[in-house]
């Protein structure tokens, strides 16, 4: 039944999956971006900052403290949100293009976005769930930013798309640039901020006004899970942009090195844009995503379109 | 499983979450609070970070004489921080009730309620005793291990000197 050619199609999956970019990979690298992020504050606002392991005590002490005793329904939604979060993160990382002739399939742009949109949606089932206030009121702005940043962000993905004819990953990655392509790279990284939760669009996670919005009821181990989610939709989202971004590289350790450094320098741009900028009102949010920013998407979109009429 | 514990007890130390509670203090303590984590001090160094859900925190820092009406809500509190946990009494309000010592409207000092592991005191404390106080919570947090805070009084509160400079 099983061919050889489907063995080694799994086993390249299931490389992708848990070792480059996957999990291997990907755990360690969202601890340091994490790190990134926060020491980056610190230095633009004349701190020192945490240590460089930071990340990593954090999450192993999570993982020692006590669980929240739930029951039911409810306690059980709550347990899986974070764990259905960080492997749908896990898998937008793993579906990646990140070394050349990697595989990848027809099609895997359009589940690496639900993949990447997934976690957001755990983000306000759980909020929901946690029949907190705070977690309510973060929920539904998670909700209407989603809503706000998503058409901007998929209109970008799409124009890219169309400009160079297909919706496979490793064939966006491997074709030069377009001046186009730009234009929706642009749209993008405008979206991220949101995507991350990052000032100056850090709403459903508002320290100071909401506490920590849907997180506000979880604790110990659960915690750990979403913090650990939070970082690889770090690596996801940043190594999206890194990969179209990048040139195509014939050498494995050539494209990795690149990758990586592009991500880097993705992450430092956001964590310095974070530091720099204080939270919008939510009603504001809303209005520079579908005011301002949509007209430039809808722009790369229609003239994507028109070129490919042409040609 | 040994080595396990070592590393926990290793993270533990250097990853301190605070909560922090206002028991009816005048401000001065909290502002020194804020204070130990901007950029002159940086408590960051050490780990510390400031939550805003008592779920996420390890260490309860609280501030203020206790007033009656704050006495359930500290209860409350204490109990929504989850285990292994350690409490700071922040000020010399919480240890003595200070100068409102005999007042009607307090029911103090704080380890009447809840158990203390260490006292900073001071009228405000310097941001570095407050910090040398939450590094000595962490470590006792680390040294605990998985037992949980005693119920009673904690028999031998840490008490950091009121001149204590911390040189991070």
């Amino acid at each position: 039944m099983m061919t050889p050619e489907i063995w080694g199609s799994l086993t390249t999956a299931l490389a992708r999956l848990l070792i480059f970019p996957g999990l291997v990979f990907a755990v360690p690298a969202a601890w340091f971006f994490l790190w990134v992020e926060r020491k980056a504050v610190a230095r633009m606002q004349g701190r020192i900052g945490p240590p460089f392991m930071q990340p990593f005590y954090d999450f192993i002490k999570l993982l020692g403290k006590d669980a929240p005793h739930r029951t039911g329904i409810g306690g059980l939604l709550m347990k899986a949100w974070p764990l259905i979060a960080v492997s749908a993160s896990a898998g937008a990382v793993g579906l990646l293009p990140v070394l050349p002739a990697s595989g990848g399939f027809q099609g895997d742009l359009i589940l690496l976005l639900a993949l990447l949109e997934l976690p957001s949606m755990c983000i306000i089932a759980a909020g929901f769930s946690s029949r907190s206030i705070f977690g309510e009121i973060g929920s539904a702005r998670e909700a209407v930013l989603s809503v706000s940043y998503n058409i901007v962000f998929l209109l970008a993905i799409l124009s890219i798309a169309a400009s160079q004819h297909t919706f496979s990953l490793s064939a966006l990655a491997q074709l030069p640039a377009s001046p186009l392509r730009w234009l929706g790279i642009a749209a993008l990284l405008i979206c991220l901020p949101a995507k991350l939760h990052l000032n100056p669009f850090s709403l459903p996670n508002a320290e100071q006004e909401i506490y920590s919005g849907p997180m506000v009821e979880y604790a110990g181990p659960e915690l750990a899970m979403w913090e650990l989610s939070h970082g690889l939709e770090w690596v996801a989202a940043t190594g999206l942009v890194a990969t179209l971004i990048a040139p195509a590289l014939t050498l494995w350790w050539a494209a990795a090195l690149v990758f990586f450094a592009l991500s880097f320098l993705i992450v430092f741009l956001l964590s310095v844009t974070a530091a720099a900028t204080a939270r919008l009102q939510i009603d504001t949010t809303v209005r520079f995503y579908w005011q301002c920013t949509i007209i430039f998407a809808v722009l790369a979109v229609a003239s994507a379109l028109f070129m490919r009429f042409r040609a | 499983m040994k080595l396990w514990n070592k590393l926990m007890c290793y993270c533990r130390r250097r990853s301190p979450w605070l909560f922090h509670m206002n028991s009816g203090s005048c401000n001065g303590c909290d502002i020194e609070i804020i204070a130990s984590l901007s950029p002159r001090y940086d408590a960051e160094q050490l780990g510390v970070r400031l939550e805003g859900s008592p779920r996420h925190a390890d260490i309860l820092c609280v501030t203020g004489p206790v007033t009656h009406n704050a006495v359930e809500a500290i209860k409350t509190v204490y109990g929504q921080v989850y285990g292994p946990k350690a409490v700071v009494a922040i000020g010399s309000c919480p240890a003595t009730t200070n100068v409102f010592i005999d007042s009607r409207t307090l029911d103090g000092p704080l380890h009447k309620h809840i158990p203390v592991d260490v006292f900073v005191p001071g009228c405000p404390p310097r941001p570095d005793a407050i910090i040398l106080g939450v590094a000595k919570a962490a470590g006792i947090l680390a040294a605990r291990g998985n037992k949980a805070q005693t119920t009673e009084i904690a028999t031998e509160p840490v008490v950091v000197p009121e001149s204590s400079e911390v040189h991070a």
